[in-house]
Formats: C-alpha cells, structure tokens, sequence
C-alpha cells in the first residue's frame, strides 16, 4: 500500500536519503530503526508530503503523493494518522478539543464529535483529563492525547516518528502496547525508533537504516545495529 | 467557525489586545486624513470666496451705466457672479463696520456728501481666472454718455499678490498636509500588517499541525480571518468612541481661528460617513493581514 520507489532527498550536499526503495504493505507493523542521521525521519516526511523527494516517488495505493496540489493534500492526509516526538498537541487547546479539532477539520458533525471523542478517550485511558490543557498533563498522557488524535479518523495508516522518544520506559511500554492494539484491529502502523527495547517489545518487521540507505530487513527483527 | 474565531481571539490575550491597540492607532490616522481634508478644503473654499475683483466707480457714475457694465462682466466666461454695491449701501455697511468707531462716525457726520463710491464684486469660477478678469476689466471701456471713464480703479491691482500667495500657500498646504498623513496613514497600516502577522506567527505551529492532522486551508484560515476581522471591528468602535471627545476639545479649541468650521459639528454631520470609511479600512486591514500572514504557513 507504501511504496517508496528509488527515492532520494538532498539537503544541499548532504544526502539524507539514497535511493531508497521499501515497500509496505496493508496491516503491517514496520519499525524503522538507526542512528540519528540515518535518513528515519525524512523518510516520514516524504510519506507526509511535508516535503518532496530529490528524485524518486512515493506512492499512496496509487496516489504519487508528491503529485497532489495544496489545496487537496488534507483529504491524503486523512488517510494518515500522525504522531510525533513532541507530540505536537496545540497548546490552547484542552484534550477533548485536541481530538475533537480533528473530526472538525475532517468535516465531521458535531453529534459524531460528541459520541467519538470520549470513547477515545476511554480508549487511551484519558476520560478523566478530558478538560485539561497539555501543559498539565504528564509527557505520557500527551503521547496518549496525540495517539487519539491520530485515530480518531479511523486512518488506514499510524505514521509515528519517535513516538517513544520523550518518555521513560513504563510510559514507552504504554504507547507500544496502544500501537500493537490499533495494529490488531486493522490499522497499518509505521514507527521510527532508535529504542531498543521498542523493537524487541513490537518483535514484527524491522527495517534498518544508515546514512540514507536501507541496509537490513527482516521480517520478524530485532534491534541490530 | 465564527465561533472559533472568537474563542482565538479571547485565547489570544495580550496578542490580540496589541492588535486592536495597533489597529486603533491606524484607523486614528485615517480618520485625522478625513478631518484634515475637510478642514483644509473647507479653509481653501472659505478663503476663495473671500477673494475677488472689485471695480470701484467714480461718484458721479450714473447707476444705468454701470448696470450695463455688469451686464457686460456677467457674459465672461470666466465670471461665476457679479454683485451690485450701490453707493447708499456702501455708506451702510460701511457705518455698520464700525459702529464702535465714533470718531470715524463723527468724521462721516461732517462730510456734506457720501464719500462712498458704488461698486461691482466680481466672483470668478477658479482664483487661478481672476488675472485674466481684471485684465479683460482693464481693456472693456466704460465711458459715461459725457465720454469720461465712469470706472475709479480695480482692486485687483493691489491685491494681486496677496491673493496669489494666499491661494498657493493653501494650496500647498493641503498637498503637503495630506501628503504627510498619507505616509503617516500607510506606515501605521504596515505596522498593523506586521502586528497581525506576528499573532499569527505566534500559532505557526499550531497551524503545521493542523495541516498535518488533515485540516483544509479554509477551515484553519477561516478563524484567523475571523479574528482579524473582530480586530477590525473593535478597534473602529474605540475609534469612533475616542473620536467624540477628541472632536469636541479640538472643536471647541480651534473653531475660533478656523474661519468657522468645527470638528464636532463636522464629526456628527458625517457620522456615517466616517463611520463606514473606519469600519471598512478596518474590516479590510484585520481581514486582509490574516490572508496574507497566514499564507506562507499554509506550505506545509
């Protein structure tokens, strides 16, 4: 359903990614792991259509990604649920309205809104801290916020870059047990990690990176660097 | 999303506050644009009117002579009126000017006869025409049926300078005057531009993340455009608040030496007027900034 073909992106001399070609497909768990550097991200922006390949294409079912106007890029996105690093939450917003901006942006009515949002809620365990803004909730709880942000749409894809990056190992563990149920359920997921115990704890397919290109993939990985 | 719009507004606290604040300063100088080309073009009106081209007569002109010159005068293309000053009403306006005056009152008693000559004051339709009046007056002869000229002097003459460096200091002033708070009227609305685009800056990221949640251009612009807008329209309403107390001191201060004209009398004249005039350049400048502030952040 993802595939990058022949894909490289130059930074002035730096080249971030080489040639890259991978591809993914529907239902799939890929972890994509490396060092700092090593191309992950960029790799995910490219599928975000935040930025356009040097050369190459990335494609979307049968979408060239890179091909869509500005002006009809939300409608691919939709089809894309994204969780970052830093979470991303927009800060004036509580949690509710986190998620709820979300359904609004997609164009949903405001009864789907009222009957969506705290069973997601629910789901990331947040019912409680519904009416709290980011800034007084734990880094894990705003992981969880942007988790729910991402499928509240029901997505066909979860694009997650570094998702554990900012949390300690027990909050870590959360995040990738609430991924492996949004696999399960049908959802294909693609997370960017350099967290060894990420990796071990997915146990499912393991691309490996290094200076922009793909050196290692394996079906069923573990973390090797 | 009027309702968002609103709720970003309130959000914005001190952001949005500065915003109005620079807008007001704005729409201050738009509105002192108007005031000041009214109160100039209404001093340049007002001191055209004053000028003219009078011909005095010789005592013993008789009055069918000269109605059949000011009937000549009344045919110059150049010529907007004529007015008819017969000696007797010389004599009244005259006694009238200076009725605190008695040794001149006393001086009039003395004199067996009215002193006074009769005379035509002669309006053109632009002051630039009034040399080429008094120079047309100048060559139409005016003879009485004895043969003699009937026609004492023309004023003209002796005003001439004061006339032409009047109406050119005006002129220039106006230029120069609107001029000066044209500039003034486009740096404020450059800073009101850079303000709006700052507040919005401030939600640069909050904008990349809806782009990239799926949110449409419209739906993330619609409630910065409406928070402009709200901009707009609060700052108009200070602005037209503002504008009654600062009208009425001014008024009260200057309608003395400005030849009549009052600012308050004029604001609430032209209440609508400047109210319409404020409300767009408001309405046009909050919802405008947004447009283009939050272009570029809409790449993503």
């Amino acid at each position: 359903m993802i595939y990058f073909d022949k894909v490289s992106k130059h930074y002035g001399d730096t080249r971030a990614l080489d040639e890259v070609t991978l591809s993914i497909a529907p239902k799939e768990f890929v972890s994509i792991v490396g060092h700092s550097g090593a191309g992950k991200t960029t790799l995910l922006r490219l599928l975000l259509a935040e930025e356009k390949p040097t050369t190459g294409s990335v494609f979307f079912e049968s979408i060239d990604v890179n091909d869509l106007p500005s002006t009809s890029l939300h409608h691919y996105r939709r089809k894309i649920g994204t969780v970052f690093q830093d979470f991303k939450l927009i800060p004036n917003k509580t949690a509710y309205e986190n998620i709820a901006f979300a359904m609004e942006a997609a164009g949903r009515t405001d009864a789907e809104i009222a009957s969506d949002v705290p069973y997601i809620l629910e789901l990331v365990n947040l019912s409680e801290k519904a009416g709290n803004f980011p800034r007084q909730l734990s880094g894990g709880e705003q992981q969880r916020i942007a988790i729910g942000r991402a499928i509240i749409n029901q997505p066909e894809v979860i694009v997650a870059d570094e998702p554990t990056g900012n949390l300690d190992p027990i909050n870590a563990f959360e995040i990738v047990e609430i991924l492996k149920k949004i696999n399960e359920l049908g959802t294909t997921v693609v997370i960017t990690t350099h967290n060894k115990g990420v990796v071990d704890a997915v146990g499912r397919r393991v691309v490996t990176m290094d200076r922009g290109k793909i050196v290692r993939d394996d079906a069923s990985g573990r973390y090797v660097l | 999303m009027v309702g968002a719009g609103w709720k970003s507004f309130i959000r914005g606290g001190a952001v949005s506050a500065a915003t109005v604040v620079v807008m007001t300063v704005t729409l201050v100088i738009i509105g002192a644009l108007i005031f000041l080309s009214a109160l100039l073009t209404f001093t340049l009106d007002s001191i055209r009117d004053k000028v003219d081209v009078s011909v005095y007569f010789v005592t013993t002109a008789a009055e069918s002579d000269i109605f059949a010159l000011k009937e000549k005068i009344e045919q110059f293309p150049q010529v907007e009126a004529v007015t008819y000053t017969s000696r007797d009403e010389a004599l009244i306006n005259f006694r009238a000017r200076h009725a605190s005056d008695q040794t001149i009152l006393q001086g009039l008693e003395q004199l067996e006869e009215n002193p006074l000559s009769a005379y035509l004051e002669v309006k053109a339709r632009d002051p630039a025409q009034y040399e080429s009046i008094a120079a047309t007056l100048a060559t139409t002869p005016a003879l009485s049926s004895s043969g003699a000229s009937i026609i004492d002097r023309i004023n003209y003459e002796q005003n001439r300078d004061a006339i032409e460096q009047l109406t050119k200091a005006i002129g220039a002033t106006r230029d120069v005057g609107l001029a000066v708070v044209i500039v003034f009227a486009l740096a404020s609305i450059l800073i009101a531009f850079a303000t709006i685009r700052l507040a919005i800056y401030t939600a640069k990221d909050e904008i990349g993340v809806m782009r990239l949640v799926g949110a449409s251009n419209a739906y993330i612009r619609g409630p910065f455009i409406v928070a402009g807008v709200i901009t707009g329209v609060l700052a108009t309403l200070i602005v037209l608040i503002l504008l009654f107390p600062a009208a009425w001191y001014g008024g009260a201060k200057t309608a003395s030496w400005l030849g009549g004209f009052n600012l308050l009398t004029y604001y609430l004249q032209n209440f609508f007027f400047i109210f319409i005039i404020l409300l767009a350049s408001g309405i046009f400048l909050g919802g405008a900034a947004s447009v283009l502030a939050i272009r570029r952040y809409l790449k993503v």
